[in-house]
């Protein structure tokens, strides 16, 4: 009998730890789909961050290290330049990259740093609870934003690829969804895509993937997916905000 | 024997530079030294001192407040260290730029009109090099034949068309200190 | 010693030549780790040791290294974790309010057990404090500064020769606990220019001849470098661990310096160039017939307080000065005991004991005149600091 479907060779055959409906498990999936594919397991290593893929190395079986809080793009250029035919990615939330690790993402692009990073965007805090994130919606409520998120007090959603994609060193940006099959599929593609910018040496690249938080959202997985497509698409619009034609740098 | 020597003057007048000249001599001695410079702000254009200590004997503190000789190329240079040279010591003075009339009894003080001096030698920037002659000619730290001999090592490549000036400057410098100036 | 062929300038133009060579110690001490095998750099400018990474990013490209400035001190020791855990030969150096930022990083580094050598020029401070030399930051080098129970390998030497040979021991004792090690300096040893001469090269490691370091895992098991264990079995015996290790380290890496102990009944205590302010004092009590001697902490951590038990049976008095209101001073009464009276001098925020200021205190100590330790300070209450 002939398998359609079966468990990335990089993807350890382990418990997850993760919440019912969150779709960490389905990036876990596909990142590893594209490193079997790529053949680079051997030849990998991964930058788990602070938040709730801290555990990210007990997933994917390639050489891991452990970095701070936001600081996964500084430890990932350390990695980088001592082992630069390493292909080296890091796996980030949006606590860990976009408010903390602001910097370390911001300049590991400007310095056109030859990783690859994932950045997971569900506009909330999840391991710590429920706060409030830099890309939480206006109006949505998180338990440090009782009332809603309100813009004179908290300000506004940020939004990453955009920023990160008027950066010169920025080589692939692109932002993709998980919250249905087609748009899984277009998400593997980008990761593809930017390992592929990675291997050929053409500089920084990040893949950000709109994600669900059933459990901090406060509702259920399906109606958590359907949130995605209703309310974080129009603030967060997909598509490839930076596409570097031609040679390696 | 252990010769503490503080050289001061305003950013840009070559003080650094003349203290790592005589630090560099006297390793090619083979005696004991340091320099410790003053950093920070006060380099860009302030006043701007270093200390520099040639002894025999292996230096216990390359800080040195009570200096057995000193050069002052500026005003400001004078008030801050006239008073901390030690009894018996020796004070060169810029005369050209430090106008003072009344200074210590207890210590040698050689006027020497170093911007003068180094201006009829071909330009002003080798006052510093009068007042190191002078300094090296009236205690002896160094031989002034090993600070000329250090000159081209210390001074980058790309201006050792200005050595011979540089050297005609401490040898004037130093007969000025013979002379007693 | 050889010296390489490349004629590059070091300060002010002064060219390395054959044996000995005049150099500033920031420069020294860049120079050091590139032939101690350093290969990777991550800076960030703060006085009083910009010509740290200013070397760094001159020589390294020459030998094949690399230097990157890092957007804050914060990222740069974070690149220090990642190319120490991917197996490179690392130095990150900065100046106290940059070491301060470092902290969280230092932190992860001894608990993920990655190897680095950290530089502090020490300054000044709290807060901006100042640009001036300083031994402030004793307590943060040698009792931790970041969260945790860990240790760093702290060494204070007090010339450049000495911080130069000292560069060598740092990265081989750094591999071989896989923990960070500090150079504790100051302002006036990164500034100061000494002659110089430097021990043979040793070539930087193969990474991938470290079993432990994340290069990619080729197929075998792969590793990984983390300091999350929130099992709490797991972390207490994570910690005792590393305690085995630190206690391994405090008996073989402790190193101080003795001088004129033999007959010395009065001794003054003072690492990095304190100690040498303090060679000077005793040079000039002993010409008054005080028999001084001076005890150098070399590594600060581990204490060496096996010099104080040598000398204890006949010490009538510990003088201890430093470049700050008084830090190690409570590492010698910890050593001491109570078994003779300690005592303190310092000065702070770039004003630098001097030998004559010593001087006075020792023969305050031997008349009886100095105050214990604590009414040294009620003394600084009342305003009595020279």
């Amino acid at each position: 009998m002939k398998a359609v479907y079966e468990r990335p060779r990089v993807l350890k055959d382990v418990a997850t730890h993760y919440c019912p409906g969150c779709t960490h498990g389905i990036a876990h999936r596909i990142l590893a789909e594209v490193i079997d594919e790529l053949g680079i397991q051997g030849n990998t290593v991964g930058v788990a961050s602070v938040g709730c893929s801290v555990f990210a190395y007990n997933y994917i079986d390639v050489d891991f290290q452990q970095a701070a809080h936001g600081r996964a793009p500084a430890v990932a250029t350390g990695i980088k330049r001592v082992v630069p035919d390493t292909i080296v990615f890091t796996y980030q939330g949006d606590g860990d990259l976009a408010s903390i690790g602001a910097a370390e993402v911001l300049h590991a692009a400007v310095r056109g740093e030859n990783i690859t990073v994932i950045f997971i965007n569900n506009a909330i805090y999840g391991m710590t609870g429920g706060q409030m994130a830099p890309t939480t919606l206006e109006g949505m409520r998180t338990t440090t934003t009782p009332l809603g998120r309100q813009p004179a007090i908290q300000g506004y959603p940020l939004r990453v690829s955009e920023l990160l994609a008027t950066v010169d060193g920025a080589a692939y940006i692109a932002r993709c969804s998980l919250h249905n099959a087609a748009n899984i599929a277009k998400a593997k593609a980008s990761i593809k895509k930017a390992f592929e910018t990675q291997i050929q040496k053409k500089g920084f690249s990040l893949v950000e993937l709109l994600s669900s938080c059933p459990t901090n959202w406060g509702v259920p997985p399906l109606e958590a997916l359907k949130w995605i497509e209703e309310k974080m698409i129009p603030v967060f619009p997909l598509g490839e905000f930076k596409v570097k034609e031609g040679d390696a740098r | 024997m252990t010769h503490e020597i503080i050289m001061a003057g305003f950013g840009g007048q070559g003080i650094m530079l003349i203290g790592t000249l005589l630090t560099y001599a006297g390793m090619k001695e083979g005696k004991k030294v340091s320099w410790l410079p003053s950093y920070g702000p006060e380099m860009r254009g302030g006043t701007a001192n270093c200390a520099v200590v040639v002894s025999d004997e292996e230096i216990a503190s390359p800080v040195v407040t009570e200096p057995t000789s000193c050069i002052v190329m500026n005003g400001p240079s004078f008030a801050k260290f006239h008073k901390a040279v030690v009894p018996g010591g020796l004070l060169v003075l810029n005369s050209s730029l430090v106008k003072v009339d009344d200074h210590r009894r207890d210590i040698r003080v050689l006027k020497i009109p170093a911007n003068e001096v180094a201006r009829e030698i071909g330009s002003e920037k080798v006052a510093n090099m009068v007042c190191l002659g002078a300094l090296v000619e009236a205690t002896s730290c160094v031989t002034l034949g090993s600070v000329i001999r250090s000159l081209k090592d210390v001074i980058h490549e790309r201006h050792h068309d200005l050595l011979p000036m540089n050297e005609q400057a401490l040898r004037k410098g130093a007969s000025l200190a013979r002379a007693g100036t | 010693m050889k010296m390489s062929a490349t004629n590059h300038s070091v300060n002010s133009g002064v060219k390395i030549l054959a044996e000995v060579v005049l150099m500033k110690g920031n420069e020294a001490v860049a120079e050091a780790a590139i032939r101690a095998g350093c290969r990777y750099f991550f800076g960030y400018p703060i006085t009083p040791q910009n010509e740290i990474p200013e070397y760094m990013a001159r020589r390294l490209p020459e030998v094949g290294g690399v230097y990157v400035q890092a957007e804050s001190e914060v990222a740069a020791i974070n690149m220090v974790y990642g190319a120490g855990g991917a197996g490179g030969r690392v130095l990150i150096s900065s100046s106290s309010p940059g070491i301060s930022l470092m902290q969280e990083g230092i932190s992860y580094l001894c608990g993920s057990e990655i190897p680095c050598v950290i530089v502090n020029m020490m300054r000044g401070g709290p807060g901006l404090g100042g640009i001036q030399p300083s031994q402030s930051d004793y307590f943060q080098a040698t009792k931790g500064g970041g969260h945790g129970d860990y240790r760093l390998i702290v060494y204070g030497p007090s010339s450049i020769q000495e911080m130069v040979d000292i560069m060598f021991r740092a990265f081989a004792v750094a591999e071989k606990y896989r923990n960070p090690v500090m150079i504790l300096g100051d302002g006036m040893l990164g500034q100061m220019m000494e002659p110089v001469s430097f021990p043979d090269e040793t070539p930087p490691p193969d990474p991938r001849s470290k079993p432990w370091a994340t290069t990619g895992n080729r197929g075998g098991k792969s590793r990984l470098l983390s300091s999350i264990i929130l099992d709490p079995e797991g972390l207490d015996a994570h910690n005792w661990r590393l305690q085995e290790k630190y206690r391994r380290a405090e008996k073989e890496e402790v190193m101080w310096d003795m001088e004129k102990a033999d007959d010395a009944e009065w001794f003054l205590v003072a690492y990095g160039t304190m100690a040498r302010v303090c060679r000077a004092a005793m040079t000039m009590a002993r010409s008054e017939g005080i028999k001084v001697g001076l005890i150098r902490p070399i590594t600060l951590w581990p204490f060496p307080k096996q010099a104080f038990e040598a000398v204890l049976p006949r010490a009538k008095g510990f003088l201890c000065v430093e470049m700050s209101t008084g830090q190690m001073v409570e590492d010698v009464r910890l050593s001491v005991e109570g078994r003779a009276p300690v005592y303190f001098y310092g000065r702070t925020g770039g004003a630098v004991p001097v030998p004559k200021g010593v001087l006075k205190r020792i023969r305050d100590m031997v008349s009886g005149k100095t105050p214990s330790i604590t009414d040294y300070y009620d003394r600084v209450a009342g305003g009595e600091r020279k």
